[in-house]
């Protein structure tokens, strides 16, 4: 075998710390090297025409390029060896730039380096076998985890441009967090109003399957080609029958039992409900932990006026399997409720807020409720404890956010301007009433967020104190909140009647389990993580899997949505080809010594391997051996690692191949 | 058990019967207790506002004579020592060039640095068990202010024992003990402290306000681990009076003498006929 | 940085590094992309996951000459493939108790989790090795092995 040698001196990147002439001339020495040479910048055009003159003029085999890291310029190269007519793959990358030249110091050490990396990289080469690359196809249909704004968002972007989409919906309706929201900052536009059409656009959809209260259980296959398996839970209601008509609710005679989720815990809800009217699919559920008829068989009220007879007591989960090219990832954030420490959470929460214990010390969603004409009191700004208007409400930011003593270090973005657009919204329904803000710093990047901060400040009277709060507790009916002005370097005690806490926003609880059931990365915090924060911000790393929204980080609406529709022309893209090609690193079974005991089988993280059973002249089956099934192969070798007779072998990364760099040392 | 002992400057003059009454609980509950022998000040108040190396250099002279005796961990029952000693333990293991100039001071070099624990610690490590094991008749049914005033529980890096804005490990004492602990807002407000001999008027206010409150969610008696704490919350009580017509006097106990006494010791046995406001228990 | 002037005829280690394609290997060209010198006496061999790693590789590399080897991958719950780095953990730990047996002395062996993000601890991971393996000294005991029984592959 002919191996071609060009080593690059990447301008002064790699030529500062490494002497190229010499490694060259080393290189030309190497068994089996015919020809080496170095150049000033072997990517370029000029660079690319002496490798693929080389091959032509001394006939080469194989090539080996000393250069910058493969992960930058392996394609570059790969391209070039194969537009002289050799197999991409008989090209191998010496990483003498990132592991070599801009780490080492000392020129002697980085040329000595330099040398023992391209004769690995010969070694290896001359063991390469050509190989063609492998083409997938793709399975046009994407599904959407997480039904908010930023779910609704991409499901529709990619709907429209006519490919079915599936969407997952966790709760009994889509809207998310969105819908609970009374106005929105800047422009203090009702929330509902914008978000409801685009509910009923989804619902309405042809393109668009929606499932609502159903969560994702299983994710296999690869991306153009996931198998995802989805439990749609009992709603114990028939949704072809259901109209929707809501007589069962308003019949329902379990009343008071269980607090509203959608109302954040300050109304109460029946057995079988919907979350909000507005709903979307308007279809009802019952709580089994609640009703009558679960625990004694006693009320079926609303089988009986359910004039569809829509009410099914013995509805089970389904589970419901789903094809799909891409998936999006949009299941948002929660708000850290500090009455409670999440579970295995660093945090060690805020007990001397008395949230749970004061009735008017609330969350921001929960003020969201109050605020909203939607809501438990219409809009009307009244106390939880005792329905009376507040005269003074203190706001308190950053609880939980930008705190590594006890909460957690991340900013979580939205609070500074949720709050100012809470105290704006205060002070325009309750003239004579006032309302003061403890801050850190106010951060309002964005269009029109600080000219909205100050108009909280400047036209609606808003107090802004800056400091934090170190505790809150009753005294003689008014919630006494101890803080610092840090301006004014006193401590102050303000004698509130309510307080709004902007605690911080966290992943969903489920973040993790969700991130390693579809095999996504995610932070520490449980959110998940995109392949790079500038130039991919929206891709996991998992090819075809994509983000979307506040599961990525804390984001606004309008970020959320921007990003729902990055997430959206992505797969988009994905879909405008009708193959994906891979590269061919699968791994391979030599029939003739695989024994047939399916350790592989075992350890294969793809189930990529298959039993195919050998039949003798006769036809009749007589052993078993492994079979790769390349589609489903991914190439991480774990199969070849395993194997006793080493029998399966992973193409590119074949025992002889690395044993041969080893012995290179 | 055996545990190293400091008992600080409080212990051995005007908390007496915090000593007393440590060693007493201490000696029921199977721990022996060793004093570490010629201690001296842990460097709190006067030493450590006037120069730092001074300050650590004599809690560290304490760590030295406790390591030399072979003592891993050492009870600090005043909160204030308790503070000074671990303090500057944690700087001596953090900063070697601060622990080799403080043993050139010392002419001898610190092999192991003890652990320093509090006595809310010690009760915690003995367990609710052996508590309830040892639990005589008791205070039963006693309304109880637990009282962390603030240096138990802080700064938060460092106490890592409890939650330094909501502390809730008394309290816990205090249920398995039998009594019922409150749940009040000045657990952890400042009493006044070290001002309690020379800015009095500083010490009633705050000491009133903190007394009030304890009062308002109908506390029987306010418990605390801290012998300054109990000075201005016990001795003071009378000039709050003068000062605040309407005070009512509420007996101040240590958590040593509360937990003394629902394991059945007398009051004389744990020194609480020593406090100036007087204690009469429900049940004993 | 961590190289002292070096003495003539100091012994100076080899250490190769078996690393995963998506995070070591990753890793190691962000230590190079933030000019985080660390020492040249390793060698990187990329392959595409942990769980490709047979242990037999490990011998060959001490057979070949190697003083130190270093075994690296994604974090828990972080691999490219699922789980090609618990299936390396596992093979790890039992070949850890089998090292004595064959003479290595496992201080010459590190194994670690790097992800794309830690090319700090790369450099980190990579010196310690190689501190401790030149304090170790060379790996002679395989030495006759390769002289008297010529193995070619």
């Amino acid at each position: 075998m002919k191996v071609g040698v060009f080593i690059c001196h990447c301008g002064e990147n790699i030529g500062r710390t490494v002497d190229c002439p010499k490694v060259a001339e080393a290189a030309g020495k190497l068994p089996g090297v015919v020809h080496s040479v170095d150049y000033k910048y072997m990517c370029s055009d000029p660079g690319q025409n002496l490798i693929k003159q080389a091959i032509k003029e001394k006939e080469l085999d194989a090539v080996v390029v000393g250069s910058c890291s493969p992960h930058m310029h392996e394609k570059t190269f790969r391209k070039a060896v194969e537009g002289a007519g050799i197999n991409p793959f008989l090209c191998e990358i010496a990483n003498i730039r990132e592991h070599c030249s801009w780490v080492h110091e000392n020129k002697d050490e980085g040329t000595d380096k330099s040398i023992d990396l391209i004769r690995y990289a010969v070694e290896k080469v001359k063991r390469n076998e050509p190989l063609t690359t492998i083409r997938v196809p793709i399975t046009k249909r994407a599904m959407v985890i997480g039904g908010g704004i930023s779910g609704i968002q991409a499901s529709l972007d990619i709907a429209n441009a006519g490919y079915e989409v599936v969407l997952v919906e966790k709760e009994p309706s889509i809207g998310g967090h969105m819908s609970q929201l009374s106005e929105t900052f800047p422009t203090l536009d009702c929330s509902q109003c914008i978000l409801t059409p685009r509910m009923v656009e989804v619902y309405q959809h042809p393109k668009i399957k929606l499932m609502s209260f159903s969560e994702v259980e299983k994710v296999e296959g690869f991306i153009g080609n996931f198998k995802v398996t989805v439990r749609k839970k009992a709603r114990f209601v028939d949704d072809e029958k259901c109209t929707g008509c809501g007589d069962c609710i308003q019949n329902c005679p379990i009343k008071k039992k269980a607090l509203s989720e959608f109302d954040e815990n300050l109304t109460t809800r029946t057995a079988i409900y919907v979350p909000f009217p507005q709903a979307v699919p308007n279809i009802p559920v019952i709580d089994s932990e609640i009703c009558t008829y679960f625990k004694n068989g006693k009320c079926s009220m609303c089988v009986k006026v359910c004039g569809r007879g829509a009410i099914d007591f013995e509805q089970k989960d389904k589970l419901i399997e789903e094809e799909v090219g891409a998936i999006i990832v949009a299941t948002g954030f929660k708000l850290y409720s500090i009455e409670k420490k999440p579970e295995d959470s660093p945090i060690k929460g805020y007990g001397e807020y008395g949230y749970g214990k004061y009735k008017d010390v609330i969350d921001g969603l929960q003020f969201e409720r109050i605020a909203s004409a939607s809501g438990p009191t219409e809009g009307e700004f009244l106390r939880p404890s005792d329905n009376t208007v507040p005269k003074k409400i203190v706001f308190i930011q950053c609880v939980g956010s930008r705190d590594e003593a006890k909460g957690f270090s991340y900013c979580s973005k939205i609070c500074c301007m949720y709050t100012a657009k809470h105290a704006m919204l205060y002070k325009h329904k309750v003239h004579d009433g006032e309302a003061y803000v403890f801050y850190m710093d106010i951060r309002a990047g964005g269009k029109m967020y600080e000219e909205f901060v100050r108009r909280a400040i400047e036209e609606d009277d808003v107090k802004y104190i800056r400091g934090r709060v170190s505790k809150i507790y009753e005294e003689n009916g008014k919630y006494m909140v101890k803080g610092e002005d840090t301006i004014a370097g006193v401590p102050v005690t303000i004698d509130a009647d309510m307080v709004v806490l902007a605690t911080a926003m966290i992943p969903q609880p489920e973040s993790k389990k969700l991130a390693q059931t579809i095999g996504i990365p995610y932070d520490s915090y449980g959110f998940f993580n995109e392949v790079h924060p500038k130039l991919r911000p929206v891709e996991s790393s998992t090819g075809g899997v994509f983000l979307a929204g506040a599961c990525q980080s804390p984001r606004d609406i309008p970020e959320s949505v921007s990003m729902a529709s990055a997430a959206a022309s992505k797969a988009l893209v994905l879909f405008g080809s009708d193959f994906l090609e891979r590269e061919p690193i699968v791994a391979k079974v030599n029939e003739n010594i695989c024994a047939g005991c399916f350790y592989c089988k075992k350890v294969c993280p793809y189930n990529a391997i298959e039993i195919k059973e050998i039949p003798s002249k006769n036809g009749k089956p007589v052993r078993v051996v492994a079979y790769v099934n390349e589609g489903l192969c991914q190439g991480c070798g774990t199969c070849n690692a395993t194997c006793p007779s080493k029998s399966v072998e992973l193409t590119g990364y074949t025992d002889a191949q690395i044993f041969a760099e080893i012995s290179a040392i | 058990m055996k545990i190293g002992y400091y008992p600080g400057c409080s212990l051995t003059g005007t908390a007496k019967e915090y000593d007393k009454s440590v060693r007493k609980t201490a000696e029921v509950l199977g721990i022996e207790l060793i004093e570490i022998d010629d201690w001296n000040c842990c460097g709190a108040t006067s030493a450590h506002i006037t120069s730092h190396r001074l300050a650590l250099s004599l809690s560290a002279r304490n760590l030295l004579l406790a390591s030399k005796q072979g003592l891993k961990e050492i009870l600090a029952p005043c909160a204030a020592c308790y503070s000074r000693l671990s303090l500057s333990a944690e700087e001596l293991i953090k900063k070697p060039d601060a622990k080799k100039e403080i043993e050139e001071l010392l002419g001898e070099e610190i092999l192991e640095i003890p652990k320093i624990i509090n006595l809310v610690q010690l009760y915690q490590r003995v367990g609710a068990e052996k508590m309830i094991e040892k639990k005589g008749t008791g205070n039963a049914k006693l309304k109880t202010a637990c009282y962390y005033g603030c240096l138990l529980v802080r700064p938060s890096g460092l106490n890592s024992f409890d939650d330094s804005e909501e502390p809730q490990s008394m309290e816990k004492i205090v249920t398995i003990c039998g009594a019922e602990p409150i749940d009040w807002n000045y657990k952890t407000e400042c009493c006044g402290a070290a001002h309690s001999i020379a800015r009095k008027d500083i010490v009633v206010d705050l000491s009133h306000k903190i007394l009030t409150d304890a009062k308002t969610r109908k506390a029987d008696i306010v418990i605390t681990a801290c012998p300054m704490c109990h000075t201005n919350l016990d001795m003071r009580q009378k000039d709050i009076k003068k000062k605040f017509d309407k005070h009512e006097k509420i007996p101040v106990l240590y958590l040593s003498e509360f937990v003394g006494l629902s394991m059945g010791l007398t009051k004389e046995e744990l020194g609480i006929d020593l406090h100036f406001v007087p204690f009469e228990s429900k049940t004993v | 940085m961590q190289t002292e002037k070096k003495t003539v005829n100091q012994f100076e280690p080899k250490v190769i590094a078996f690393v995963c394609n998506w995070c070591t290997y990753t890793g190691a060209d962000l230590a190079g992309t933030s000019r985080i010198k660390y020492q040249p006496n390793v060698k990187l061999i990329k392959l595409p996951c942990t769980g490709r790693i047979d242990p037999v590789f490990i011998i060959k590399a001490f057979e070949k000459g190697a003083d130190g080897v270093l075994v690296s991958g994604c974090h828990p719950g972080d691999c490219h493939y699922n789980a090609g780095n618990y299936h390396a953990r596992r093979r790890w730990i039992m070949f850890r108790k089998m090292l004595e047996t064959m003479g290595i002395d496992s201080n010459r062996l590190h194994f670690s989790w790097v992800s794309a993000s830690e090319g700090k601890k790369f450099t980190e991971v990579v010196n310690d090795l190689i501190n401790k393996v030149r304090a170790a000294g060379p790996f002679k005991s395989y030495e006759k092995i390769n002289k008297e029984y010529v193995i070619n592959d």
